[in-house]
C-alpha cells in the first residue's frame, strides 16, 4: 500500500501544478470546448481523489494491505481495542488528513450550492421588481437600463432571460438574436452546475493557484460552448460583431461618463487591469479566424486521457481489494 | 413599489389602494371605479416586507408602509453583480459579454475591422 499511497501522491502533484498548466496555455481548447471542458472536470475530480486517496492509503498500512481489507480492520480496531501495534502517530495523521480533506470538500461544496442558490434568489427577486415582461416571450425580461448587458438567472425551475434597454437599442436584430442564442444555451446545457462545482473547489481551497486557473479558464470554455451553438443560428461575423459591441460599448460609456447611474461608478472605481472576462480576445479571435474543429481522433485521445486520469486512483485503490475478495 | 417610491413619505395600505386605483396600474382588470381589495394590497405589502423591499412603520394605526431603498439604490446593487468581477459573480448568473478595458476594445476592433466588418 505504500507504492499506491506514494503512486497517488504522485499523480496528485501531477494534477496539481503541471498538468493544470499545460492545458492553460494549450491552444487547442477554443477548437475543442466542450472536450476541453471534460479534461479539467477529470483533473479536478482525478486531482481530489488522488489526494484523499494517497493520505487513506498511507493511513492505513499498518492494518492491512489493500484498501479494502484495511478498512475492514481499521473499523474493527474502533469497535474492539487494542489498536494494532504497529500503528504510528504519522499513520493517524495522515488518515485523518485524508477523511477532513474530503469532509471539508463536501461541505465546502454544498455551501457553495447554497449560497450561491440565496443570491440567485435575490437576484431574481431584483429583476422581478425592476424589470418589465416582454410580450410573447415566457421567463424573459427587459430592464430599463442604458448599460447594454444581457444575462440569464439559471436554476431547476424558474430560469430567467435579462436584456437591457441599452442593450436592445445598442443591436440589430441579427445581432440580436445571436445574444438569444447564445444566452439559450447557457440554460439548455446547464452551464450553471459545472460553473458552480469549479467555484467549491476553487473556495476551498483558495490559496491553491490552479484552481484559480482552473475556474477561469472553464468559465472561458463555457463561454465558448455557447458561442458554438449560437453560431448554428447566427453568422460567426454577427455573434462576433455583438461581442465587440456589447464589450465596446460598457467602455466607451466609461470612457464618456455618461451620468447614467451608480454602475458606470462603479465600473470607473474598478481595477481596468483585472482578469479579463471570459477572455474576449479569444472568443472573437476563433469566431473570425475559422480554425477548423479539433479533429475526431484527436478529440478521442483527449477524452482517454482524462479517463486514464480517473481510473488510475480508482483502480489502484480498489483493485487489490476487489482481487483480494475474488 | 412604483407608487412607494414616488411618495417621498410613508403610505397606508389604503391609501396605495386609491393611489393604484387612481392611476390604473397593477395590471388588474378593475373596471370603473372597482379597487383593488384592501386585503390584496396587504398581501403584497407583506410579501414585499418580507423581501426587503417594503418597511412598515407601527407606530401608528393603520400601518404605514415606505419602499426600503429608493429604486436607483436596488439597481445600482442588481447592476454591481451583473457587471462585477467574473469571480465574484460566483455563477449566480451567465451573462454575455463583460466590460472590456481600453486596450482590449481597441484589439477587438482591430479584429473585426482586419475581418472585413
Amino acid at each position: 500500500m505504500l507504492a499506491t499511497s506514494i503512486s497517488l501522491a504522485v499523480l496528485a502533484f501531477a494534477l496539481a501544478w503541471p498538468v493544470p498548466i499545460v492545458l492553460a496555455h494549450a491552444q487547442w481548447p477554443s477548437r475543442a470546448p466542450a472536450t476541453a471542458l471534460l479534461l479539467w472536470q477529470s483533473i479536478a475530480l482525478a486531482g481530489g481523489l488522488s489526494m484523499i486517496g494517497s493520505l487513506l492509503s498511507f493511513g492505513l498500512i499498518p492494518f492491512g494491505d489493500n484498501l479494502v481489507t484495511s478498512a475492514a480492520a481499521l473499523i474493527r480496531s474502533v469497535v474492539e481495542q487494542p489498536l494494532v501495534a504497529s500503528v504510528e502517530i504519522v499513520h493517524l495523521v495522515s488518515l485523518c488528513g485524508g477523511v477532513l480533506l474530503g469532509i471539508h470538500l463536501v461541505l465546502n461544496l454544498i455551501l457553495t450550492i447554497t449560497q450561491t442558490q440565496r443570491q440567485r434568489q435575490r437576484h431574481r427577486q431584483l429583476v422581478q421588481l425592476l424589470s418589465s415582461p416582454l410580450p410573447n416571450q415566457p421567463n424573459t425580461r427587459l430592464l430599463d437600463h442604458a448599460v447594454p448587458v444581457a444575462y440569464c438567472l439559471p436554476g431547476t425551475y424558474h430560469s430567467v432571460t435579462v436584456f437591457s434597454a441599452g442593450l436592445v437599442q445598442l443591436l440589430d436584430s441579427d445581432e440580436l438574436q445571436a445574444v438569444i442564442e447564445h444566452e439559450k444555451a447557457h440554460l439548455l446545457q446547464r452551464h450553471y452546475i459545472v460553473l458552480m462545482a469549479f467555484d467549491a473547489w476553487r473556495s476551498s481551497l483558495p490559496w491553491f493557484p490552479t484552481a484559480t486557473r482552473a475556474q477561469l479558464q472553464v468559465g472561458t470554455l463555457v463561454e465558448m460552448l455557447a458561442d458554438d451553438y449560437a453560431r448554428r443560428a447566427v453568422e460567426d461575423r454577427t455573434l462576433a460583431t455583438a461581442i465587440t459591441l456589447v464589450a465596446v460599448g460598457g467602455a466607451d460609456r466609461r470612457v464618456r461618463g455618461g451620468a447614467d447611474s451608480d454602475s458606470l461608478l462603479l465600473l470607473a472605481e474598478r481595477d481596468p487591469v483585472g482578469p479579463s472576462d471570459a477572455q474576449l480576445e479569444a472568443r472573437v479571435t476563433r469566431l473570425l479566424d475559422g480554425r477548423p474543429p479539433l479533429s475526431i481522433p484527436a478529440r478521442l485521445a483527449v477524452a482517454v486521457v482524462g479517463l486514464a486520469f480517473l481510473a488510475v486512483p480508482t483502480v489502484l485503490l480498489l483493485a487489490p481489494g476487489v482481487a483480494g475478495l475474488a | 413599489m412604483d407608487i412607494l417610491w414616488e411618495s417621498s413619505g410613508t403610505l397606508s395600505a389604503y391609501e396605495l389602494q386609491d393611489s393604484l386605483a387612481a392611476t390604473g396600474a397593477a395590471g388588474v382588470a378593475t373596471s370603473g371605479s372597482r379597487k383593488l381589495a384592501a386585503t390584496t394590497v396587504l398581501t403584497v405589502l407583506s410579501r414585499l416586507e418580507k423581501k426587503g423591499f417594503v418597511e412598515r412603520e407601527r407606530a401608528s394605526r393603520p400601518h404605514r408602509y415606505r419602499a426600503a431603498a429608493s429604486r436607483e439604490d436596488h439597481m445600482a446593487e442588481l447592476m454591481h453583480q451583473v457587471l462585477g468581477d467574473a469571480l465574484d459573480r460566483t455563477a449566480v448568473l451567465e451573462r454575455f459579454i463583460g466590460r472590456a478595458t481600453e486596450g482590449e476594445a481597441d484589439t477587438l476592433r482591430k479584429l473585426l475591422d482586419s475581418a472585413g466588418r
